[in-house]
């Protein structure tokens, strides 16, 4: 089992199941109601030009969130 | 054609017995297509009391041809709203607002492609006890993905009717109207468990909702599940507050849960989507391992280091090139129309006030109300299309890090850029920007973007600036570039000022969706164009007709003897006077009183002054492209001493004060549109034109000092 890491750390075109995800915050919840709750794989599909945001698959569609949301997202990689 | 006298005589009871339907659905789900699938031209907009949330209402028919309202609320994922538009969805839709009624049927679009997140939003929608019609929309795009949905299964599984639709071909629409026309509706058959750590604050939240706030008791439990979840919930003018005692009990719960570090939010949430995967799991049939779909392949390009820069290049000149090009012509035909028609008033009517109120005041003001029009549409036509391919959310995930440097994210971006053409559907466009201080903050800055009606004033002052006849091209660029580099630093850094200060709020979110490619809906982009044509016609252009008559009547009278030359005319002229009036605050910018009219009469359009420096010069040529003599009148300008009016000083100040001032009424009519408030345009007013005779002020001074 892989050591999780943070959303922000994955490489491009890796995947990942979330583990973690902040309790509070209007941010990280409308993040769960889009989809991203604990337990569900995503896959970080690309950055943008310039560096951030990033651009994830998650539920079979594609969602954009800056890095400093991701920052603290706990996910484990999958192979 | 007289009506029936057993119809005519009883209007009111009829309407008021239409079904209501709320449209709901997540953004990017086809709800507009389908809105204008149903209502067709039969829409209205307004605005919510109170709010800056637009209300659309149309009228469709049932089967027999009896009128049902639709209400087209605003696109969410959550009833737990994060902005104003939301706040309302979740508000109608809970009976929270006196303003509109509670909808009896609710329409929920699904977009089939991506129906998991979908149903998050369904499924709090089940729960209103409401009878509601699911509309599975976009089924031919699921099929092309190879995604098979068995809407027979989801039928079964919710227990309301299913109507599995193509909006934008039309196909599926009678389905649904016959749907619609049914008397009866069941009610939702699904049932799933709230969390046990949760319920009895459910419980609690509902029973408090039916006895202390009227409410039946489905709506009560529905609305009571969504208190959990909506933290730091948007509240917005014309909501009905909750009980004392219901958000108690609210708070009481939230707090004890805080301490025994319960995540409920998140616990039901997530109880929700394990419910939906549930009914996914059974429902979907998902495509083998596809390649890269075709949406893949093109962001692969358009959102690349490289390439996804010259294309959004690309896009953007195309989008300027075709407004300067192809608005020239309408705009150049509606100059000549009004020329013509005044021309005809005034040789059918005999001389007077009358005849000049009509050709000078109100055609001219007409006029000068939609010659901007063509702008408008072309920019509206271009973004409508930019929105509806799903380009839209790609240029905003490309410039989002450029625009957090001042606080601001990507979706100001076009907004921003269209201010380059005209601030006015600059700042209509703002309406995609979710986040309400976001919003604000680009709507004031959108009008320092350099637009088109400052370009004459530059021509003008950069002739009269460089000596000689022809100015050299660089000259002329390099002066040009400045002067739309100041605009724009000025823009931005009052965004980065105005975030930190007056309109402080969280960090701007980026959270949004990537919509696949879709083939634009003409008719929807057209609808859209013409809808922004007619409020910008309808809102502004009252104020703007109003004012251009006041400013002829201040330029008109009093009236000297009927053989003084326009010049002198205009001089001893109400506006002559305010010209004189103003002159001492303008003195130290070193405007005299005759710019000081050309000032006020920027006021119409930026670029009136050109024509008002004409008559007060004396120097109208027959050519509006012919700005030399003007330029010649200009640099024969002199104050009362001797001393040349304009001196390359006073041009390039005069340039600078055109950059940071706030002289549009049709703008400043815009924004007391999209800000329903006079607080905001009048704020606006007062910062820009300050920031205007300030850095006038530094820089003639300056100049002075250093002995220009």
């Amino acid at each position: 089992m892989a050591t999780p890491v943070a959303l922000s750390a994955l490489a491009v075109g890796a995947s990942a199941i979330i583990k973690e995800f902040p309790k509070s915050g209007t941010a990280f919840l409308r993040l769960r109601e889009m989809g991203m709750s604990p337990g569900t794989r995503i896959t970080l599909v690309r950055t943008a030009p310039l560096g951030d945001p990033i651009e994830i698959k998650v539920r079979g569609y594609s969602l954009t969130l800056r890095k400093t949301e991701a920052e603290h997202v706990l996910v484990e990689p999958v192979s | 054609m007289a009506l029936p006298a057993h119809i005519a005589a009883a209007p009111t009871s009829t309407s008021s017995r239409n079904p209501t339907y709320a449209l709901v659905g997540n953004p990017n789900c086809g709800k507009s297509t389908l809105f204008n699938a149903l209502t067709g031209l039969k829409q209205k907009v307004g605005n919510y009391p109170g709010v800056t949330v637009e209300k659309k209402i149309g009228t469709t028919y049932s089967q027999h041809g009896q009128p049902m309202t639709v209400i087209d609320l605003p696109g969410t994922y959550s009833l737990a709203a994060r902005s104003p538009d939301e706040a309302v969805t979740r508000d109608v839709l809970l009976g929270r607002r006196a303003d509109t009624p509670q909808p009896d049927r609710i329409l929920c679009i699904l977009d089939a492609t991506n129906l998991e997140r979908n149903l998050y939003l369904l499924h709090q929608i089940l729960d209103l006890g409401r009878p509601v019609i699911v509309v599975l929309n976009m089924m031919d795009l699921a099929a092309k993905a190879g995604l098979n949905i068995r809407v027979a299964r989801l039928e079964h599984e919710l227990g309301v009717p299913i109507i599995p639709c193509e909006a934008v071909n039309g196909k599926g629409i009678v389905d649904l109207r016959l749907a619609m026309s049914r008397v009866d509706l069941p009610l939702a058959r699904h049932a799933w468990d709230i969390p046990a750590e949760i319920a009895p604050a459910v419980a609690d939240l509902q029973a408090s909702l039916t006895a202390n706030d009227k409410k039946a008791p489905l709506v009560a439990r529905a609305e009571a599940l969504l208190l959990l979840t909506d933290q730091d919930s948007v509240r917005v003018a014309g909501s009905t507050p909750l009980s004392p005692r219901t958000h108690e009990i609210l708070e009481s719960w939230q707090k004890r849960w805080q301490a025994e570090g319960t995540d409920w939010a998140g616990t039901l949430v997530n109880s929700r989507y394990d419910a939906i995967g549930e009914i996914a799991r059974e429902v979907v049939i998902p495509a083998g391992e596809a390649g890269p779909s075709t949406s893949d392949k093109i962001d692969a390009f358009v959102t690349h280091p490289l390439w996804g820069w010259l294309t959004l290049g690309a896009i953007m000149t195309l989008l300027f090139l075709s407004i300067f090009t192809f608005a020239e012509y309408p705009m150049n035909f509606i100059d000549d129309q009004m020329a013509g028609l005044a021309d005809l008033v005034k040789g059918s009517m005999p001389p007077g006030d009358l005849r000049d109120l009509i050709t000078d005041g109100a055609i001219a003001g007409v006029g000068g109300v939609i010659i901007f029009l063509p702008q408008i549409l072309i920019l509206f036509f271009f973004i409508g299309l930019l929105e509806s391919t799903g380009y839209m959310a790609r240029a905003a995930f490309i410039m989002d890090r450029l625009m957090s440097r001042v606080g601001l994210n990507g979706k100001s971006f076009i907004p921003l850029l269209s201010s380059y053409a005209c601030a006015i559907p600059g700042i209509m466009a703002t309406r995609t920007i979710e986040n309400h201080k976001d919003r604000l903050v680009t709507i004031l800055v959108a009008p320092l973007m350099s637009c088109s009606a400052r370009l004459p004033v530059y021509l003008l002052m950069i002739a009269a600036l460089v000596p000689g006849e022809r100015v050299p091209i660089m000259t002329k660029v390099g002066i040009m570039l400045l002067m739309y580099a100041l605009g724009t630093f000025g823009a931005f850094g009052f965004a980065w000022l105005f975030k930190r200060t007056l309109l402080k709020g969280e960090p701007p979110l980026m959270i949004m969706e990537l919509p696949p490619y879709r083939l634009p809906s003409l008719r929807d982009v057209l609808l859209h164009m013409f809808e922004r044509g007619w409020i910008f016609l309808r809102r502004a252009g009252t104020v703007i007709l109003g004012i251009s008559i006041i400013l002829w009547f201040l330029s008109a009278y009093p009236k000297a003897p009927d053989d003084t030359p326009p010049q002198q005319q205009l001089a001893q002229s109400f506006a002559g006077r305010a010209g004189h009036l103003i002159e001492p605050a303008i003195k130290p910018l070193g405007f005299d009183w005759q710019i000081g009219i050309g000032l006020i009469s920027s006021f119409a359009a930026r670029e009136v002054f050109v024509s008002t420096m004409g008559v007060v010069f004396n120097a109208q040529s027959e050519d509006e492209e012919d700005t030399e003599p003007l330029r010649q009148a200009l640099l024969g300008a002199r104050w009362p001493d001797g001393s040349p009016l304009f001196t390359p000083l006073v041009c390039f100040t005069l340039m600078i004060f055109y950059v940071f001032a706030m002289q549009c009424v049709s703008t400043i009519a815009i924004v007391r549109r999209e800000t329903n408030s006079w607080r905001w345009p009048l704020f606006q007013i007062g910062y820009m034109t300050g920031t205007a005779w300030i850095l006038s002020f530094i820089v003639y001074q300056a100049g002075r000092a250093l002995g220009y």
